[in-house]
């Protein structure tokens, strides 16, 4: 029973780092998996947010949202950044001029879709790549929130946003979404996992584990967002559990390049009730044929994965 | 220990190898920096005290410049000394980050080996690099030779990190013609350089035994008093400088100054040129004073915080200024340094006539002789009552 307390709410803390009172919408996804996140990492942490929505909310001079040090500079820079901190807090405990001696400082960059699977993605490669000790969170609401539901290339295909939107020519967004996993892991960095608001316990499993590994550590964190996929805010951890049933976000973990399922899943939920329990595919509801494509496309991804399991590799 | 004492060793080094050895003599602990002609032998020589364990320091080599400022943000918010070399292409991509250099009062340090920028591409010297981020906020020096350049580096830091300025800043030198000539130099004792820069105590950083937020939010009832802190900064530390400089002088006996002449005390027409065609120009002053025209020479070495004040003390009783720029503010006033002494000289009720030659563009020769033709072309220009806003200099008829 060494992993008792990732099914024993009891035993989380009960410290907040990341605390109410941010501006965040009702039911926001993103919150959700901050404060998870803050709960798993404690007080012992750096913050380094990108431009979005999460940096955007809590940080309104002359408040603030997080107990623990937060450090925003822009939208695409957030893992040189934490490079940057990794290094110094590095070289100033070597030659002893370090300010705390409170152990290890957890240092976490956290992006948005776009900042992490766009804009930023040049940066986030050579932060991995040089293996900095430092733990890259992407919260992903598919969408460029922050700017007004824009798509990004972690936007998943037929979903309408103001620059993919669904019109008498276009079905959405016409490209399929980026797999930030799967590039992350190809860096052959430690660990790499896929967490959801939904499943709080292994978010906060595999945070903790994140922040053990030496080296880079990449979450990627499925995240609805009310707002910009047109849905009630009480269905935000709803639909982060649906899509992990019907496949869409598989949770998995890649541990120093073994992947393993970390929920397994027999029968897939269907595609269209996860679809429409939202406004953003709502233009497909007339055309099953190109749901069913989406369907395939999603099981196909899913079943790449159980391959990587099963193969060991 | 008297200045001579500490400059007992002159020796003959690449410049580019002096600005590195002077980085190593101020124990920086951190330096982020992506490759780029012609500063790479600063980083190339920085990487290779780090691997020989002469310098203890991380070195961080970034995928891009943009990442070379944003990683030393982050080294310089855990509290650690730090250091970067740029030029050209690498500072316009660097552009977005230095802001937030300034904006969260870092005190990084960065050489520029001042290059053009593209299209065409070129890798040749000349100041449209700085030029196009003059007005970032941070400090900018400009060095003319080698000894300037490692003098410079050790007053930056010391400027930089003190904390009634806490503003990053820059130290200019011309890319090959300064960065890349082997020059006799006189190289202090390293513990003189620590003891003239002590280690750096930073005024803010990320510490989670003291949690604070770094770089909120500035919505509109506070952004303009938190650029008014930075610009209030900016423009007191003319005043630090020029104690530093003096501190510089005692210790290494070398004096600089935030504006320098050389014969322009009585003269009537002064020349005003920045990095290394300021030493040229002393060299054409001479020849002008030979033939009886009254000439002298100022020149930049503090191009920000501006030194609006002396500059008025000057040039006033000069009556025609030549500025020669190395950059071309394009559809704009032509030079952006004579712009700027334009703009100093404005209030003066009696004020000097100002001509501008734009000269030296992706390290196209400039002589001493084409300074003594640009100024007396100016001169002629201006008895004519016809001196034009700006001029290419020596340029070839382009058919149209
Ligand atoms: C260089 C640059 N380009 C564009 C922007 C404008 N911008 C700010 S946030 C944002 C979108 C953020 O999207 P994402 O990373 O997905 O985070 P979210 O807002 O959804 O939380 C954009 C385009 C910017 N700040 N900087
Ligand atoms: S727009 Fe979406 S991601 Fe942004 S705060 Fe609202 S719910 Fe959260």
């Amino acid at each position: 029973m060494s992993d008792y307390n990732v099914y024993a709410a009891r035993l989380l803390p009960r410290s907040e780092f990341f605390t109410p009172g941010h501006r965040a919408c009702q039911g926001c996804g993103p919150a959700i998996v901050l404060r998870q996140v803050a709960k798993a990492l404690g007080r012992n942490t750096i913050v380094v947010n990108a431009t979005g929505c999460m940096e955007i909310v809590v940080s309104p001079f002359p408040h603030s949202a997080w107990e623990i040090p937060w450090v925003h500079t822009l939208f695409e820079n957030t893992a040189a950044v934490a490079s940057g901190i990794e290094a110094g807090i590095k070289v100033l405990a070597r030659r002893k001029r370090h300010f705390t001696d409170s152990g290890k400082i957890n240092i976490i960059a956290i992006g948005g879709d776009g900042s992490t699977a766009d804009i930023g993605m040049g940066c986030l490669s050579g932060a991995l790549e040089r293996g900095h000790d430092f733990i890259y969170l992407c919260y992903d609401n598919e969408a460029y929130m922050n700017t007004g539901i824009q798509r990004s290339s972690a936007t998943p295909m037929g979903a309408s946003t103001t620059t993919s939107p669904a019109g008498k020519a276009s079905k959405g967004q016409f490209s399929r979404k980026k797999d930030l996993g799967y590039i992350a892991a190809a860096h052959h960095i430690p660990y790499v996992a896929t967490v959801t608001p939904a499943h709080p316990f292994d978010l906060i499993d595999k945070l903790r584990k994140a922040a053990a590994v030496e080296g880079p550590a990449f979450i990627h964190a499925f995240a609805p967002c009310p707002t910009g996929w047109r849905c009630g805010a009480d269905t935000t951890i709803k639909l982060a559990r649906m899509a992990v049933d019907t496949g869409v976000f598989p949770l998995y973990e890649v541990v120093d390049g073994k992947w393993s399922l970390t929920h397994e899943i027999e029968d897939f939920e269907p595609l269209d009730e996860y679809l429409f329990a939202q406004g953003r595919f709502r233009h497909l509801k007339n055309d099953a044929e190109f749901v069913k494509q989406l369907e395939c496309d999603v099981h196909q991804q899913y079943e790449e994965i159980r391959a990587r399991t099963k193969a060991g590799a | 220990m008297s200045a001579e004492q500490a400059n007992h060793k002159r020796i003959g080094m690449e410049v580019s190898f002096a600005v590195a050895e002077a980085v190593k003599m101020l124990e920086v602990e951190a330096i982020a920096a992506y490759p780029i002609t012609p500063q790479t032998h600063i980083v190339e020589e920085l990487s290779q005290m780090v691997a020989d364990g002469d310098l203890d320091a991380e070195y961080i080599p970034v995928e891009s410049e943009h990442s070379a400022m944003s990683a030393c943000l982050g080294t310089s918010l855990a509290g650690a000394r730090t250091y970067t070399a740029t030029s050209s292409q690498g500072l316009a991509l660097m552009n977005e980050v230095l802001f937030v250099a300034s904006g969260l009062r870092l005190p990084i340090v960065m050489t520029i080996v001042n290059r053009s920028l593209s299209a065409p591409l070129s890798i040749w010297g000349d100041h449209s690099d700085i030029m196009s981020i003059r007005d970032v906020g941070w400090l900018q020096f400009f060095a003319e030779n080698g000894q300037e350049a490692f003098d410079l580096t050790i007053c930056a830091f010391k400027v930089a990190e003190d904390k009634r300025v806490l503003l990053p800043t820059g130290v200019n030198l011309d890319g090959f013609s300064v960065s890349h000539v082997v020059e006799p130099m006189l190289i202090p004792d390293p513990k003189l350089v620590r003891d003239f820069v002590p280690s750096y105590e930073p005024q803010l950083r990320a510490d989670p035994a003291d949690p604070v937020m770094i770089g909120p939010i500035g919505i509109p009832e506070i952004y303009t008093e938190a650029h008014m802190a930075r610009d209030v900064a900016l423009i007191q530390s003319r005043k630090l400088i020029d104690e530093v400089f003096a501190d510089f002088e005692k210790v290494f006996g070398r004096r600089y100054h935030a504006l320098e002449s050389y014969r322009a005390d009585d003269a009537e027409v002064i020349v005003m040129a920045m990095g290394g065609m300021a030493e040229t120009a002393m060299g054409a002053v001479d020849t002008l004073r030979n033939e009886g025209i009254k000439a002298g020479l100022v020149h930049i070495r503090v191009w920000r915080p501006f030194p609006f004040d002396d500059l008025r003390a000057m040039l006033k009783n000069a009556e025609l200024v030549l500025v020669i720029d190395r950059a071309l503010c394009a559809g704009g006033p032509g030079g952006p340094v004579a712009s700027e002494v334009r703009s100093a000289l404005y209030p003066l009720e009696k004020r000097p006539q100002v001509a501008c030659q734009i000269a030296g563009l992706s390290g196209r020769d400039v002589r001493a002789l084409h300074i003594v033709q640009m100024l007396k072309r100016s001169m002629a220009q201006a008895e004519a009552g016809e001196l034009p806003e700006y001029e290419l200099h020596n340029v070839r008829e382009v058919a149209q």
